[in-house]
């Protein structure tokens, strides 16, 4: 078996292309990788605060230091508008990178806890630790944000990373392994690049936590690898976030709500960003020339020609989004754009109106400028039309409405919910971010990031003395009685039973 | 069993019934825990019975064990049940005029629970009782090693709950795998670790969140301690932890001891000493020590013994009765470390006590093996008390007793690496079944121009602003009176 392995390796070092890898060595540099940083984690390094507060600060200086590099990569990869690259980037990660800073010393503290009469006397906290060696694997859309920030989480909690940067995003992904590289512990922290044999061979080794971010399909692919393993995982995925518009809300700012977090946002290409839309039959006219109206204000008369808005990542997704529109009975509902340009990869911000909801692009996540308006006859009946589909990253609502917004909330299972605005829950620290069911598992940002990464052990201190002999065999009657007299909680009854006075 | 095509349907009609609302008042869910109660009351000596027949539990055992900590956990969740329902405030940054944030906890849905056979009515009914409290609808399967129980579980549980929102399956492996096929909102599981890898990657296929509640070799290490009064005290809450918790067949009973060398002799004598106060001189008839649960386990726990150098390390006990499926407490020392009974899950009334130099050898002796369910320290002295805390990893540590965290709500139940996944018990089998929505409320009137495109440079300043909360800097730009920081957002470079 070791032969034919030797035998394979030393056949792909002689047909080598260059750049390329066989399949058996990329298997290799993992194992060894993660053997290696496995053997830095037992010295016990990053368990202490000095350790983590160094890494961290670190970060915060690479991110200062290489603001404009880091933007630049971003604008390389995904004609990003270089305000979104350091807006919802950089400066979103030199907040999550800060509030870690200040706040780290309080959420490695351990949790006193209340102690019963069923432990009494006893005293008892939960200790968060780390859980060892994580990996995080990252997307392309917001290349450095989801990278760094699971990172962030991880390392305030005391674990080794081995983060894992999309090859879509390709300057990011080299920026990154340069600057970790540069910046950061190597033997706890390492940036691996690479594509899908990279990321599969990584996936079998045994991580103590992996934070996926991207689709469900691949989701399954993670969490699959991770079962082996019992490696339990966060998984942040996406799904169709609608939003439902009511008549009877200043329909300006709301429109300007939503054209920021659909096409503001990446254009679209963004996990929470607002997929489709559900309004009444009467209010769709009165939405769609809002709509139209501020769309010119943001990004002019051709959007195209805007350098405000993100280009489609690649020709794949190009091609994807497109096909979506090209579908039969699809093209004929678009009220806006509809332009695209090949050779650049751009699409113009497109709304489509009621289009068959068996079409493609009413049933799979959208990810792109183009967004749909499905219209009912009562705003209510769009809650229905929601909970049919699977559980989306977050859902939006606009309305004055009070009833209709508790509805909401109450009937509607998202990630998240937001009213009368989209999108900026994500720059809540103190707002746990995830998905639930299809849109993914478990949650981050803020303190979420740092428990998402630790293991809460539970510690009771008992004291030798204060022993129950109920506790004891020989079992008796006696200690039957007192038993249940304590656990009913009743001190009278356990004073009688102690004096043999209860009625059983 | 019922067919594919009936589970499905049975599923679909639960579904139904939860889209209808029902579970998710407030009311609801107390009837059903409610419900429960009268079912440990009414029930209690059938239950008794039941555990006698499958595992020759002692009825005090059973109750402190299982119907009493049950009961403690029902009592706990009707009190807190609207705590735990009402949600928390987020703290917004004070940029957020007229916002609010809160995150709210919902039911997952159609939840799978997978019970043992060691401790068949805590190890259902506990997990139950947070699924109901958090909502859900719940198929509950149950052990077919513990047939009694299981049957009076199957037949009672629906005359005592909502039985279009619980349904309970008895059965085996064919039926825990039809079951696994289905799609569910999260899987509940206890078990061992082979199997929790099947329930996981099954889960995969519709990502579905799981709790895994698994095992490991829970260590007690047991450090020189100098009253007398404090030995006994420790040697007797060893002995329960071990043989009074049906007879070691627990994921958290003391499965070995780490000692110094020097204290052992002592530790075994007093060991034997208790063991027959306890038990008595001849412990089968004492009625006090569970049995064996089936001759598979029972032939497992004898193979662990045949390997001649683990028979030569019995100090004690070591008689094993296969038509009672009765083994008497035993006690080893120094079987050899690569012997499976040092390797494997012990499950069973043999103790094995390994020796070291120093006590404060355990750390590496632990670290050194796979993370255990729980890490149980009897010592006085502060400092390994920390060491062990900061040093080594597992589900829980308890000091100077065992099994006894079982009954504490407020510490959460679990492990971590190959010993589980998620955690239970009080507030956190609520948790472990819901889903924590976020919540943000924005108003029409605050709304920030420096959000929209198309992009400036005054923009980006204002945005810097408000993003590191500096509120002064805000008005100052606002005024004009703040020049843009160098370096930062050049427009020539956006193209």
């Amino acid at each position: 078996m070791l032969f034919v392995r030797v035998l394979n390796i030393v056949a792909a070092r002689i047909m080598a292309i260059e750049g390329e890898k066989n399949v058996y060595e990329v298997e290799i540099e993992a194992s060894s990788l993660v053997k290696e940083i496995r053997e830095s984690y037992a010295t016990g390094k990053t368990r202490s605060y000095e350790w983590r507060m160094s890494q961290l600060q670190r970060l915060v200086q690479m991110l200062e230091h290489h603001e404009q590099e880091i933007a630049e990569a971003i604008v390389a990869d995904l004609s990003k508008p270089m305000f979104e690259a350091l807006a919802y980037e950089v400066a979103m990660l030199k907040n999550s990178c800060s509030l870690a800073v200040k706040k780290l010393k309080q959420w490695m503290v351990p949790e006193k806890v209340k102690t019963s009469i069923t432990t009494f006397p006893s005293s008892a906290e939960i200790v968060p630790e780390p859980l060892g060696v994580v990996l995080v694997i990252s997307p392309w859309n917001y290349p450095f944000l989801l990278s760094l920030d699971p990172v962030i989480g991880a390392i305030a909690a005391g674990n080794a990373v081995v983060l894992k940067p999309s090859e879509v995003s390709p300057a990011t992904s080299s920026l990154l392994a340069k600057l970790v590289g540069e910046y950061m512990d190597n033997s706890l922290i390492r940036v691996v690049e690479g594509g899908v044999a990279e990321t599969t061979a990584l996936l079998e080794q045994k991580w103590d936590k992996i934070c996926y971010t991207g689709n469900g399909r691949v989701g399954r692919i993670v969490m699959a690898a991770a079962a082996k393993h019992l490696t339990p995982v966060l998984l942040e995925l996406g799904g169709k976030s609608p939003v439902v518009v009511d008549s009877g809300i200043n329909l300006q700012v709301a429109t300007r709500r939503i054209i920021a977090g659909k096409w503001g946002c990446n254009n679209g290409q963004t996990c929470v960003a607002p997929d489709y839309i559900l309004t009444t039959k009467d209010f769709a006219p009165k939405l769609v020339d809002a709509l139209k109206h501020e769309l010119e204000h943001f990004f002019g008369e051709n959007p195209l020609d805007s350098k405000d808005l993100s280009r489609i990542v690649n020709s794949n997704h190009f091609a994807r989004l497109t096909k979506l529109l090209d579908e039969d009975r699809v093209s004929g509902t678009i009220v806006h754009g509809g332009k695209s340009e090949k050779s650049t990869l751009k699409i113009s911000p497109t709304i489509l109106l009621d289009a068959p909801r068996d079409s493609l692009i009413m049933n799979e996540e959208i990810f792109g400028p183009l967004l749909p308006i499905l219209t009912v006859e009562k705003v209510e009946d769009s809650f229905d039309i929601i909970n049919s589909g699977t559980k989306p990253l977050a859902a939006y609502l606009f309305t004055s409405n009070k009833k209709l917004k508790e509805q909401f909330v109450m009937t509607v299972s998202a990630g998240g919910v937001v009213i009368n605005d989209t999108v900026l829950h994500l720059s809540v620290a103190g707002l746990p971010f995830g998905g639930v069911q299809e849109s993914g598992m478990g949650a981050y940002h803020g303190k979420f990031s740092f428990d998402a990464f630790s293991h809460k052990k539970a510690v009771l201190y008992r004291s030798f003395a204060g022993d129950a002999p109920v506790r004891y065999p020989p079992y008796t009657k006696g200690k039957l009685r007192l038993m249940k007299a304590l656990i009913g909680g009743s001190i009278l009854s356990a004073i009688f039973a102690l004096f043999g006075l209860s009625k059983d | 069993m019922e067919s594919v095509g009936d589970l499905e349907r049975d599923l679909e009609g639960m579904r139904e019934y939860y889209s209808q609302g029902k579970t998710k008042e407030a009311s609801w869910r107390k009837s059903q825990l409610k419900g429960l109660l009268t079912l440990l009351k009414e029930k209690e000596e059938d239950i008794f019975k039941a555990l006698k027949q499958d595992l020759g539990k002692h009825h005090v055992e059973a109750f402190r064990d299982e119907i009493g900590t049950l009961t403690k956990s029902l009592n706990n969740a009707l009190g807190s049940l609207k705590e735990w329902m009402s949600g928390r405030k987020a703290i917004l940054p004070k940029i957020a005029v007229l916002s609010t944030a809160e995150i709210v906890p919902e039911p997952l849905g159609l939840v799978l629970i997978f019970s043992s056979w060691n401790y068949p009515f805590g190890l259902s009914l506990e997990p139950l009782i947070g699924a109901i409290a958090a909502g859900n609808t719940v198929v509950l399967k149950l052990s077919e090693l513990a047939p009694a129980c299981a049957s009076l579980l199957a037949n009672t549980i629906p005359n005592f709950v909502d039985n279009k929102a619980v349904k309970v399956f008895q059965g085996g492996p064919t039926v825990a795998e039809q079951l696994l096929q289905q799609k569910w909102d999260k899987i509940f599981f206890t078990g061992s670790a082979r199997t929790g890898r099947l329930v996981l990657s099954a889960a995969a296929k519709h990502l579905t969140p799981v709790t895994l509640e698994l095992g490991g070799k829970c260590p007690a290490v047991v450090d020189s301690l100098s009253s007398s009064f404090d030995r006994k005290a420790a040697v007797k809450r060893i002995v329960v932890g071990k043989y009074g918790a049906c007879a070691g067949q627990a994921c958290i009973a003391i499965d070995y001891i780490l000692a110094e060398r020097k204290n052992i002799s002592t530790l075994v004598e007093m060991m034997k000493v208790i063991i027959k106060e306890m038990f008595g001189g001849n412990p089968i008839e004492s009625h006090s020590i569970a049995r064996i649960i089936n001759k598979q386990h029972f032939l497992r726990l004898k193979n662990l013994l045949e390997d001649p150098n683990v028979k030569a390390s019995i100090v004690y006990g070591g008689s094993l009765d296969e038509d009672h499926l009765f083994i008497e407490p035993t006690i080893l020392v120094d079987p050899p470390l690569e012997a499976a009974i040092m390797t494997e899950e012990i499950f069973g009334p043999l103790l094995p006590i390994i020796s070291l130099e120093k006590i404060e050898d355990s750390i590496q002796f632990l670290n050194s093996r796979p993370k255990p369910l729980a890490i149980y320290c009897f010592t006085k002295n502060k400092s390994l008390e920390r060491r062990m805390i900061s040093e080594t990893s597992s589900g829980g540590v308890v000091f100077n007793d065992a099994i006894i965290q079982y009954a504490a709500d407020s510490l959460p139940f679990g492990g971590v690496g190959e010993s589980g996944v998620g955690r239970y018990h009080g507030k956190f089998s609520f948790d472990t079944f819901s889903h924590e929505k976020a919540i943000t409320r924005r108003s029409f009137l605050t709304d920030f121009w420096f959000r929209y495109p198309p992009w400036n440079a005054h923009k980006w300043q204002l945005l810097e602003c408000a993003y590191n909360s500096d509120y002064l800097g805000l008005l100052l730009v606002i005024l004009g009176l703040k020049k843009p920081r160098r370096g930062s957002y050049q427009p020539a470079y956006s193209h």
